[in-house]
């Protein structure tokens, strides 16, 4: 057993550490999408603040959102480790380079999209979770996405962060599983589908609620 | 359709290691379109000897598609522009006359240029030596077909032997990562009963070895099947992963 030490410092072990916790994450915006979803029974937002305050009161929820800061420190760290030895990997670059003819522009910009995203995260946690969890918003968590969502641009930050998540989960999330083995030729096409499935699921449960509430179908 | 094209080729030229080296462009006229890429090479070679000038150093051997030397990175892909071919496999005919073509090495760390377009894959050889091998022992031969190996199994481990070990994953690679590599060599030792009694110590010493050797690391971009002359599948990460865990959890 002295080997399971070396597991996550090699580069199978460092994309295996990028795979799991890439996964947790998405199981994350799952759950994040679910809740969500409450807002859609456009009661004024009586089942979302029930259900924002509920999660707040749970302690197995805010053990698990400890985790939840964690891995997302662990992926954006392992990332950035990766892309630093990725790019001593080829001191002198090619001067022409076809790379379209032969891969995705997702599988080769996820540090693009990526990037986005965590900058999309920071503000979004400043605008709903920090306000409520820390700065005692005086509004409902409800209140506090009608208000987000009046300005148009808030909106179209949202929603082109949404898409660069969607981009960012079209390649991760059938990555993940294939850095972590589960992948063979009669599965790999099954599992690139459902990948680009889950994008596309979150991209639109994400990015219907901007406007949603902008064009008041949602109140 | 003429049968010949006028060329102009913008070539790597380094006269060492150590040395930095430039593009340098040469005319090339009536190249037949029935020539290899290798043969045009050649060509060019001969005329640059009779210019009294310094001929262009690149790798070859066979020139049958199976050997594995030929690795130039030809017009930003590797071994060209065609699918599931070696340069010595691709002809004259798939480039236009008038034409343009950059050429240069394989750009990795792990990949010193020795000269011009001449690499040094010794990097290959040492993740080889690190496990890419089974125990035979000595005496008298064996029977042959004394192990009996199911047709599937048979067909998978080929598709990972097909492997010619020339480079052009590294090379196609947006992180220069060696794993189709790596992942074809222990697939295929891997699934048969010959390759069990090192399975475990096999994987996790290639794996050491190919970090060692400064190659990146696997983004999954499937730039190294597109561009394999052999066409070997990335399912052989997914395998090399599902070796590499299973080795270092369940390893000695």
């Amino acid at each position: 057993m002295t080997s399971i030490t070396k597991i996550f410092t090699p580069t199978v072990g460092r994309k295996v550490l990028m795979a799991l916790t890439g996964l947790f994450l998405c199981m994350f915006l799952i759950e994040h999408l679910y809740g969500n979803l409450m807002m859609l029974y456009n009661d004024g937002g009586v089942a979302f603040n029930k259900y924002t305050e509920d999660m707040t009161h749970t302690l197995l929820i805010r053990i698990v959102e400890y985790g939840l800061f964690a891995g997302i420190i662990v992926h954006v760290v392992d990332a950035t480790l990766i892309t630093i030895s990725n790019n001593k990997a080829r001191p002198v670059k090619y001067a022409v380079n076809k790379q379209s003819e032969n891969s995705s522009w997702f599988s080769r910009n996820m540090g693009l999209t990526g990037s986005v995203i965590l900058f999309f995260l920071v503000v979004h946690l400043r605008t709903f979770f920090v306000a409520h969890r820390f700065l005692d918003a005086p509004e409902t968590m409800y209140e506090s996405v009608v208000i987000a969502f009046k300005d148009w641009w808030y909106c179209a930050f949202y929603i082109i962060s949404v898409l660069f998540l969607g981009m960012h989960l079209n390649h991760g999330a059938q990555s993940a599983i294939h850095t972590l083995g589960m992948s063979n030729k009669a599965y790999a096409p099954l599992i690139k589908a459902g990948g680009m499935a889950f994008a596309l699921l979150m991209t639109i449960g994400f990015a219907m609620f901007p406007i949603l509430f902008f064009f008041n179908i949602l109140k | 359709m003429s049968d010949t094209l006028n060329l102009t080729l913008k070539i790597w030229r380094q006269k060492s290691p150590s040395s930095t080296g430039k593009f340098e462009s040469y005319k090339l006229n009536g190249v037949s379109t029935h020539m290899s890429f290798l043969e045009m090479m050649d060509v060019l070679n001969e005329k640059l000897i009779k210019e009294n000038k310094e001929p262009v150093a690149f790798d070859h051997d066979c020139r049958e598609g199976i050997c594995g030397m030929c690795s130039m990175y030809i017009n930003g892909r590797a071994h060209g522009p065609l699918k599931g071919t070696t340069t010595c496999q691709l002809h004259m005919r798939h480039f236009k006359d008038g034409e343009t073509i950059t050429i240069e090495p394989w750009r990795a760390k792990a990949f010193p240029v020795i000269k011009d377009l001449v690499v040094d894959r010794t990097a290959f050889e040492n993740i080889m030596q690190a496990g890419g091998f089974v125990s035979v022992n000595t005496g008298s031969p064996a029977d042959a077909n004394s192990i009996l190996i199911g047709k599937t199994i048979a067909d998978e481990a080929m598709d990972g032997a097909a492997c010619i070990g020339c480079g052009a994953c590294v090379a196609a690679c947006k992180n220069a990562s060696a794993m189709l590599f790596v992942s074809a060599k222990v697939s295929q030792l891997a699934l048969l009963p010959q390759g069990q009694v090192e399975r475990t110590e096999r994987v996790l010493k290639m794996v050491q070895t190919m970090d060692d050797a400064g190659f990146g690391n696997c983004s999954n971009t499937g730039a190294c099947e597109a561009e394999c002359p052999k066409e070997i599948s990335v399912a052989h990460i997914a395998r090399l992963n599902r070796e590499y865990l299973m080795a270092s959890i369940a390893g000695e």
